[in-house]
């Protein structure tokens, strides 16, 4: 857990607000192609969160659903108990949206892609654990994409203070909480889901955070991909 | 030809107006379409307000009931909103349970309550663990045009303005609650959020108030919600193509800019039905 400065913000440089250096997130964990059935799968754990998550598609698609010039996404978001809720459904929009985004579905027109993400256990941060789920997946399943992207959330504290990937007391305890969707190539904001009230340089130095957070978690990508490779080949 | 042309080409058709820095209607970028309000519309509810923002038309009517406070908030009344997209105000509504639509304007809504404070929770409850209110916002849609988020909260905002609470008090021997119809008392709203939706266009052009056509052919929507305080409730993008720091100051400015005009309607909107009265 880091504590961070607060910086001065300066008219309309966003990106110079800066986060100090040490960003700490928890402890990450990933494993690819762990499932036999789906095309692509991924488990991905952000301390004691954990998401599963399994890509299956490009494959026939209902008639209903049909796009004719590029592929439906669909997002499945299953909680540890019970059935899905309203919040699981605006929590598996932004999820679609955002592999929207970055899959080149033009490639697959009039196909079906079905990502389903499986919660195994919530201790914070769980829409961005769900976002690197899905993106590690994605990876696996061999999709093109424009670019990677990764979930980052951020709590500010009662006192101010910014902390990057909560834990669920964490969370608790937090005045506002802010989860982005950051991308590979320029590090833009792609997906932001709010909660909580704050003040708009609150919002840039929590922007600022998370992509210098997204940097970790990037590298983290790369690590993994490269320690699994280098097994196989 | 024009017309022609809109229909088989529609993202050209628009994309020749954005070269131009206007849009189809007239509109500049980043300028909303005419807000109008009334409120008090519906007279058996306890708050009311109708809103059109261009044609978008959004009606939210509050009904406030008694009841029994949660066991793990028995200091707390609560505030039940719900956003219906009936097949009455758009071809692209189906009849049968909320779609993913409605579902998400509901949660967008329940979360900028909850964020906001609109109304402190605790201004609901009447005795302790015994006897609260629970505020229903229902917001229906009539004619959707895009924006709806935007409207809703507007609509939203004045009703509770709007809404008026009988007196209630608890008989000490019985215990059952006694209702003063002709004491009857305003909401005390603390926080004054509105908010303001983008598009982006081919992943660079932001314009604000966007129409149902608008919409179906951006590539991302982002949505601001912010106070009279220029403290942010909400900063809602569900994905899309990624925007930088300067376009998010940007949005960020005109929202400012834009809950000035709206906090301004709803006072005068709320002065011109004291002195008709």
């Amino acid at each position: 857990v880091s504590f961070l400065r607060r910086s001065k913000f300066e008219e309309g440089g966003m990106m110079e607000v800066s986060a100090s250096n040490n960003v700490s997130l928890r402890e990450f964990g990933c494993e690819q192609n762990l499932l036999s059935r789906p095309d692509g799968s991924a488990s991905f754990v952000q301390g004691d969160t954990s998401v599963m998550a399994g890509v299956y598609g490009p494959a026939e698609v209902k008639v209903s659903k049909e796009i004719y010039d590029r592929a439906t996404l669909e997002v499945l978001l299953q909680p540890k108990v019970g059935p899905a809720g309203v919040r699981e459904q605006s929590q598996e929009q932004c999820v679609r949206e955002t592999c929207e985004a970055a899959l080149l579905l033009s490639l697959h027109p009039r196909s079906s892609l079905t990502l389903i993400l499986q919660v195994l256990h919530d201790d914070g941060s769980l829409l961005s654990c769900c976002l690197n789920a899905a993106c590690m997946a994605l990876m696996d399943a061999g999709l093109s994409m424009s670019c990677l992207f990764c979930g980052v959330t951020c709590a500010i504290g009662a006192d101010g203070d910014i902390i990057a990937d909560p834990t669920a007391a964490q969370e608790k305890e937090s005045r506002a909480l802010m989860t982005f969707a950051i991308d590979s190539t320029e590090r833009r904001v792609m997906m932001s889901s709010t909660k909580g009230s704050f003040s708009v340089q609150e919002l840039q130095e929590c922007v600022a955070v998370s992509q210098k957070a997204s940097e970790k978690v990037f590298q983290f990508y790369r690590d993994s991909v490269r320690r699994r490779y280098s097994k196989n080949l | 030809m024009a017309a022609g042309f809109k229909t088989a080409e529609p993202l050209e058709y628009h994309r020749s107006f954005l070269k131009e820095n206007c849009r189809p209607d007239g509109r500049e970028l980043s300028e909303f379409r005419s807000t109008t309000l009334n409120i008090g519309s519906i007279s058996t509810a306890d708050g009311s307000a109708l809103v059109k923002l261009g044609n978008t038309t959004i009606i939210c009517g509050i009904k406030a009931e008694l009841t029994n406070p949660t066991v793990d908030a028995p200091g707390k009344g609560y505030i039940v909103p719900n956003v219906d997209l009936p097949p009455l105000c758009s071809s692209r509504f189906r009849p049968g349970p909320p779609g993913e639509q409605a579902q998400a304007a509901s949660q967008f809504i329940a979360d900028i309550i909850e964020s906001s404070e609109v109304i402190k929770k605790e201004d609901l409850c009447i005795g302790r663990g015994k006897l609260c209110w629970v505020l229903y916002c229902d917001i229906m849609c009539l004619d959707y045009d895009g924006n709806i988020l935007d409207a809703c909260v507007v609509a939203l905002l004045a009703a509770l303005k709007t809404t008026q609470l009988p007196e209630v008090t608890i008989n000490k021997e019985t215990s059952a609650p006694e209702v003063n119809f002709e004491k009857k008392h305003k909401l005390n709203i603390h926080r004054h959020p509105v908010s303001v939706s983008f598009c982006i266009f081919d992943d660079s052009i932001l314009i604000v108030d966007p129409t149902a056509e608008e919409e179906s052919l951006s590539t991302a929507r982002l949505t601001v919600v912010m106070d009279e305080e220029d403290q942010l409730c909400s900063l809602h993008k569900p994905g899309g193509t990624p925007l930088s720091g300067e376009k998010l100051q940007e949005c960020i400015k005109r929202a400012t800019a834009r809950k000035g005009e709206i906090h301004k309607l709803i006072e005068k909107v709320i002065k011109s039905m004291k002195t008709a009265q």
